[in-house]
């Protein structure tokens, strides 16, 4: 902080305090508030703040607020602080308040919007960078995905003396990252395919088989893998295989660690140090929080595209445990809920199936269409009173989880 | 070969002209074609690789005239049917008229060789690994359940972009995509040539987005370069300045009697329609073809820039889509149209405003 220029300490700390003011009104964790102020002060502070730091930046479609908690927590094995959005503020005014908030934390782990990538690659040199998947998201908004890739090679072919880390399993990832100079594979899985059928360097039909993916006409295929996920193991790079046991579930968090691990062992910390950390973390950001409520335990996963909808599934208590779907439509979600008809929710017959959110009739027309019977609810409060006492898992999008967050708040 | 290909009017249709679906510019062009020597309709013309020779007095009729006059383009060129009683203030499904038992054995001769006889109907969803961006797949369902609730058998058949197109499907359906797999989808289809053969033969195509600019004769590339298109129906699409994102709500033609459209669209396309095919709406909010209108249709094949998907928020579209293959199509049961009735009413009061 010390070597920051005037203006940049000035910029940090009108930032710091107008953040503190807005967690102090109650309107969230003033991150981006306090950056923006910041910016303003010192349009260039971003790139001050992140000098002379070892800087990861997360990006994909899924998992990078889980991710960036993951690594954070694996690098807390070496001892030294880590700076870090861990509230998912992830374009460049939450990355300054992240930043400006641990000015002599050494490292950085920073989860980055998709479409920031390239600009915050420039701004803040990292030393590495972490690919997780890219899928259909927010379609009105977002860019879209073939073109994010395509954005993602050229600025990464740019980088010098920095690694990628990247999930050989998507396709899309691999031909974004195959621009790097430097790569370390990590077989993370995908379970959602619906948006790699193709070869992202011909567009050919990409064959797929238990060696993963390759293209049938040019040379495209999946990269060889120096770390795998392997059901609930990690196999690291040395070869050697240690079970995982999570405290988060899921398919989608397990990939998730085992690219945490690949980093973490690129600044020192092999998987004896970092997987206790990992072990401890148990929900992030509000996600698989477990609140008990009137007699009732309810598990609140955050879901917020096709993908995440697919591993939220995956992560669904055994039937008949009932499931409330909320889906809203707010400018954070994405105004265009024509998503809802890229999930498959015949999985879900057998249970019951509540269905709240500002487009429940989305909901309810999607659901007729694949047979599975469900009710129309008001809201949390409506229904937890209408299961019997025990578990109920809940499937929100964004701004509808962050509303039953805000009612179970004050249920508690 | 058959020659009432593409006819919709049979002698025994004659007396349910007020419960048939219209088809405005399906038979002149399919006259024109037969009076030239050729098997075809006009939807084939373009595969000898240039713009469909649809026989339109006047052609000089551009986007510009379709915004002056009237609500709607002279249809003074199309044949007498389409003066049939206008029925936009239907309901999603079809009238009292149509509940007749009539729907457990669908009218003859609708389909285009009139030998669909017994077998399913055919529902082909082309290339879903590379147009299918904004669910999609939800038309395909939609479809599914409304013909099956009438009684009819449905074989949906998925077509990946490294598989031949099916000449022998019922209605084929073209998704959304972005630049780049638009791209490949036309030239793949082009060499294909089975999807431009069915519709020639007088198949229903319901293409979204990008599929229905590359339905078109030609469309915007990456960089906003013309690119091929398979000409299967007469429009042409570009790079517009700015991105159409949002709700969009437009009344349809009334010749096609289906309710008010309500949908969802993201595009930077702009699309012009050629004399040879007529808007299959007029937008009251949203962008649609740019002009003012919204979609597209020629004969069977229909196009729309609106997701949502589409068939879901418009159970009356689907409908259509389905009575150009089976004919006049039974009443549902009010409580399989309760879920979609209410959306669309959401929809349309979230709008209005």
């Amino acid at each position: 902080m010390s070597k920051l220029p005037l203006r940049a300490r000035l910029a940090t700390s009108i930032g710091g305090a107008a953040g503190r003011v807005s967690r102090l009104a109650g309107r969230g964790d003033g991150s981006v508030i306090g950056g923006v102020l910041g910016l303003r002060v010192e349009p260039d502070l971003l790139r001050l703040l992140a000098q002379d730091r070892q800087v990861v930046l997360v990006t994909g479609t899924n998992g990078k607020t889980t991710t960036t908690r993951l690594i954070s927590a694996a690098l807390s094995a070496l001892g030294q602080d880590v700076a870090t959005n861990a509230f998912g503020a992830n374009m460049e005014a939450g990355l300054a308040s992240a930043l400006g908030r641990a000015p002599d934390a050494p490292y950085a782990v920073l989860e980055v919007d998709e479409r920031y990538l390239p600009a915050v690659i420039k701004a803040t040199n990292p030393r590495l960078i972490v690919l997780l998947n890219l899928s259909r998201d927010q379609m009105d908004r977002a860019a879209e995905i073939w073109l994010t890739a395509r954005r993602w090679r050229m600025a990464l072919a740019e980088t010098d003396g920095c690694l990628v880390v990247a999930n050989a399993d998507d396709p899309l990832i691999a031909w974004a990252a195959s621009g790097a100079p430097r790569v370390t594979w990590v077989a993370a899985g995908q379970q959602w395919r619906e948006d790699s059928w193709c070869c992202p360097e011909c567009g050919s039909h990409l064959r797929r088989d238990e060696l993963g993916w390759r293209c049938g006409e040019c040379k495209f295929a999946r990269p060889h893998s120096r770390w795998v996920l392997s059901g609930d193991t990690v196999i690291d790079e040395g070869g050697q295989v240690t079970e995982l046991g999570l405290a988060l579930p899921g398919r989608a968090n397990r990939s998730n660690a085992v690219v945490a691990l690949a980093v973490g062992a690129f600044f020192g910390a092999n998987v004896g140090q970092a997987l206790p950390r990992l072990r401890e973390v148990r929900s992030v950001a509000g996600r698989y929080t477990q609140i008990a409520v009137r007699g009732r335990t309810v598990r609140l996963l955050l879901a917020k595209n096709p993908a995440g909808w697919l591993e939220a599934f995956d992560v669904l208590g055994p039937p008949p445990t009932p499931v409330l779907l909320a889906v809203n439509a707010q400018v954070p979600d994405g105004k265009d809920t024509s998503w809802l008809w890229d999930v498959d929710y015949r999985v879900l017959r057998g249970r019951r199936i509540l269905v709240a959110g500002e487009r429940r009739l989305d909901l309810a027309v999607r659901l007729e269409a694949d047979e599975a019977d469900f009710e129309l609810v008001d809201g949390i409060d409506d229904a937890v009173d209408r299961v019997p006492e025990g578990e109920l898992d809940v499937i929100g999008n964004y701004t509808a989880f962050q509303q039953i967050r805000a009612v179970l708040g004050r249920t508690d | 070969m058959t020659e009432h290909t593409g006819r919709h009017a049979s002698s025994q249709d004659q007396n349910e002209t007020l419960i048939m679906p219209a088809i405005p510019g399906q038979e002149q062009p399919a006259e024109a074609h037969r009076a030239a020597g050729r098997h075809s309709s006009g939807a084939g013309a373009a595969e000898a690789g240039q713009k469909p020779a649809w026989p339109v007095p006047g052609s000089g009729s551009t986007w510009g005239d379709r915004d002056g006059g009237s609500d709607w383009p002279d249809t003074s060129d199309r044949p007498a049917r389409d003066d049939r009683p206008a029925r936009d203030d239907r309901p999603s499904a079809p009238g009292p008229a149509a509940s007749e038992p009539r729907s457990a054995s669908p009218a003859p001769a609708t389909h285009r060789n009139g030998s669909r006889g017994a077998r399913p109907l055919r529902l082909v969803w082309v290339y879903p690994d590379l147009l299918s961006t904004y669910g999609d797949r939800g038309n395909l369902l939609v479809l599914m359940r409304r013909a099956q609730l009438r009684g009819h058998e449905v074989e949906p058949v998925e077509v990946k972009s490294d598989e031949p197109v099916p000449e022998d499907g019922d209605i084929y359906l073209l998704g959304g995509g972005e630049d780049l797999p638009q791209i490949l989808a036309a030239n793949r289809l082009r060499a294909d040539g089975g999807l431009n053969r069915a519709a020639r033969q007088g198949a229903v195509v319901f293409a979204v987005c990008a599929g229905y600019q590359l339905v078109g004769h030609q469309f915007g590339g990456v960089d906003g370069e013309p690119m091929e298109g398979l000409g299967i129906i007469d429009v042409s699409s570009g790079r517009g300045e700015q991105r159409g994102v949002g709700e969009v709500v437009a009344d349809v033609d009334p010749a096609l009697g289906v309710p008010r459209l309500t949908g969802f669209e993201n595009h930077q396309g702009v699309t012009r329609i050629g004399p040879g095919a007529r808007p299959l709406a007029r937008v009251s909010l949203g962008v649609g073809n740019g002009d003012g209108t919204e979609g597209a249709y020629a004969g069977k094949v229909l196009g729309t820039y609106l997701h949502g998907p589409a068939l879901a928020r418009n159970p009356g579209l689907a409908d259509l889509l389905l009575s150009w293959v089976v004919g006049p199509l039974g009443q549902l049961d009010p409580s399989a149209e309760e879920w979609a009735r209410q959306l669309r009413e959401e929809r349309l009061a979230a709008t209005a405003g």
